[in-house]
């Protein structure tokens, strides 16, 4: 299993450098390895449920070599990673053909895929921050892939916002350096972990906190997210909103907060105002938007807000919520941009009042739509009612009565939004000719289907019980175990 | 005392990355942030009157371990100013194609997105 381990982050580097060197002479065989990568890291993911693992990079031990840590939250993060990447990649098989040198665009998105990858393996914040800047740099050309006005604005307003998150986290490991001496996530936990922090840590655990914030799209640093998102390619905005702000945001604060620092009342308390910030600003922004992309954008935000409540209650069921909430969320979101890609390519608009009845003419779109959106609006037997249920449960439980009913509100809202998607886009009555209406292509179908089956299918996660639901409660165990030990 | 240097390099950095409008300065900016970094990093490791860090065979180890600097953070600081580099490569090719597309280095001028 060891050896394993870092093939999670060479076949995708590998193959991102593969594919520009062949495809000019091979036609279509961009398409086919990045689909066939993708297919290969589901089954890699898929193997190594119920695994854990060390690997030192040449051999080197803990301390002074460079470390791959696999765990619970590790393998959570890569299955999801993987799954969603999969369903973007055979979505894009048939979307990207209408873009120019699509070997680049597939080539950039392994880049991303093996970034993410990296950063979730990682054992040693520098290289946390390397992989963070691999698979950050892939997707600021991903999102400018089109070239189009505001694909460059947006990208650019991302690129800059990314580079000052960038900056802070290095400065941040720099303190820590300083301080501690070392970079070992494990090594480290053991010399500043759960120990009041010195006022150089304090300093650092805010850069990191806005650094990663930043990334994750919380909201004071939000603003670059609704117009990043959107501006992509619809395969790469299921795959921006669905995992890399968690994989290189949330995901990291988190083990960060709970496997080094070691989580205080305080940092907890900073993690709720966030939370429920994101929670409430995200929802309110998201309902006056009439571009679909947008409004889907502007819920990430919201979203990531339940998320980082229920790390901040950092109460056994909160973080198992979050965990699930997170997993929910990127199937989910992807599968709403990917229809909303889909509505693209089929009408050529995604403006929500030009749209209209394509619940008969996209039938796939439309269906998928719609249990995405009772997904996300938390509609019981989809995987969403069930992590938002076990966050609010986790609020009442711990005594914040009124984080829990903020979240409750906030579901109402996206309820609202939601209904508002499906009202003007798939519900109405027809505002373009028939023939005008491309049909969705097969493939583009399989990869809504894929995902619209995981968010009907992970709602049966919890049989096993809210405390630890199956792949979740590891995760989660690996986390509240607390700092690292050697 | 030269670690707060540091501190005001990153600050100006900053305060150029938000206040100024050209996006050439605004890349600008942010590069010169990144130096306050890796300055920062070069500093850490840094100690008066301190040897290379390679051991040669006449010296002894005790004397090594004393007098030498700390290589880790300038293999870090190398990493990062590769990444760096990266990271300005594709901001300033965004900017001649933002250049291109809307005929301006104005930040206030290249606005079509909004809400």
């Amino acid at each position: 299993m060891n050896n394993l381990i870092p093939l999670f982050v060479a076949i995708p580097l590998g193959i991102a450098f593969i594919i520009p060197m062949i495809s000019r002479r091979i036609k279509g065989v961009a398409a086919f390895l990045g689909n066939v990568t993708m297919i290969g890291l589901s089954v890699m993911s898929l193997v190594s449920i119920g695994k854990s693992g060390m690997y030192h990079m040449g051999g080197w031990d803990t301390p002074i070599g460079i470390d791959l840590r696999l765990d619970g939250l590790s393998v959570l993060m890569l299955l999801s990673i993987s799954i969603v990447g999969f369903a973007a990649t055979l979505f894009s098989t048939r979307y990207m053909q209408s873009y120019t040198s699509r070997h680049r665009y597939y080539s950039l998105f392994l880049f991303m895929v093996a970034g993410m990858n990296g950063a979730v393996l990682a054992a040693d914040i520098f290289n946390l921050y390397v992989f963070m800047e691999i698979a950050s740099i892939a997707s600021f050309a991903l999102v400018a892939f089109g070239c189009g006005h505001e694909d460059l604005e947006a990208a650019f307003k991302y690129i800059v916002l990314g580079g000052v998150a960038a900056t802070f986290v290095l400065f941040g490991i720099a303190i820590i350096y300083g301080v501690a001496g070392t970079l070992n996530m494990a090594h480290l936990a053991m010399k500043i972990g759960n120990k009041p922090l010195s006022n150089p840590l304090v300093f650092a655990l805010g850069l990191f906190i806005s650094g990663f914030g930043l990334k994750a799209a919380m909201v004071p640093f939000h603003s670059w997210l609704p117009d990043a998102h959107p501006s992509a390619p619809a395969p790469i905005s299921a795959m921006l909103s669905g995992v890399l702000i968690k994989a290189i945001g949330v995901y990291v604060i988190a083990r960060l907060l709970f496997n080094v620092f070691g989580i205080t009342p305080r940092v907890s308390l900073v993690l709720q105002i966030l939370g429920t910030l994101s929670m409430i600003v995200g929802v309110l922004l998201a309902i006056g938007q009439w571009d679909m992309k947008r409004l889907f954008a502007y819920h990430s935000i919201s979203q990531v807000g339940y998320i980082i409540i229920g790390l901040g209650l950092g109460t056994p069921l909160g973080i198992v919520g979050a965990l699930y909430h997170l997993v929910n969320h990127s199937v989910f979101k992807s599968l709403l941009f990917l229809n909303a890609g889909a509505v693209e390519y089929s009408t050529g608009t995604r403006n929500l009042k030009r749209l209209g009845g394509l619940y008969k003419t996209m039938p796939v779109a439309g269906s998928t739509s719609l249990i995405a959106s009772m997904s996300i609006a938390g509609i019981p037997p989809f995987n969403g009612f069930w992590s938002k249920l076990i966050i609010i449960i986790a609020c009442v439980m711990s005594g914040h009565y009124w984080l829990g009913a903020w979240a409750v509100l906030v579901s109402i809202l996206t309820l609202a939004s939601f209904l508002k998607v499906q009202r003007y886009g798939f519900f109405d009555s027809l505002k373009i000719s028939v023939e005008q209406i491309k049909k969705t292509p097969p493939m583009m179908a399989l990869a809504m289907i894929l995902l619209a089956v995981l968010c009907v299918g992970m709602g049966f996660f919890v049989i096993t019980g809210f405390d630890s639901p199956i792949i979740i409660g590891p995760a989660a165990e690996s986390l509240l175990k607390g700092v690292f030990v050697l | 005392m030269i670690y707060s240097l540091c501190l005001v390099l990153i600050l100006i950095g900053l305060y150029g990355v938000v206040t100024k409008k050209n996006i050439v300065k605004i890349v600008i900016s942010l590069a010169i942030m990144e130096y306050g970094v890796n300055l920062f990093l070069i500093l850490i490791g840094y100690r008066n009157n301190g040897v290379h860090p390679g051991i040669e065979e006449s010296e002894s180890f005790t004397h090594f371990l004393a007098h030498s600097v700390d290589p880790l953070p300038q293999a870090l600081v190398l990493t990062s100013i590769v990444i760096s580099l990266g990271m300005l490569a594709l901001m300033v090719g965004m900017c001649i194609r933002l250049y291109e597309r809307y005929g301006t280095f104005d930040i206030t001028e290249i606005r079509r997105l909004r809400g």
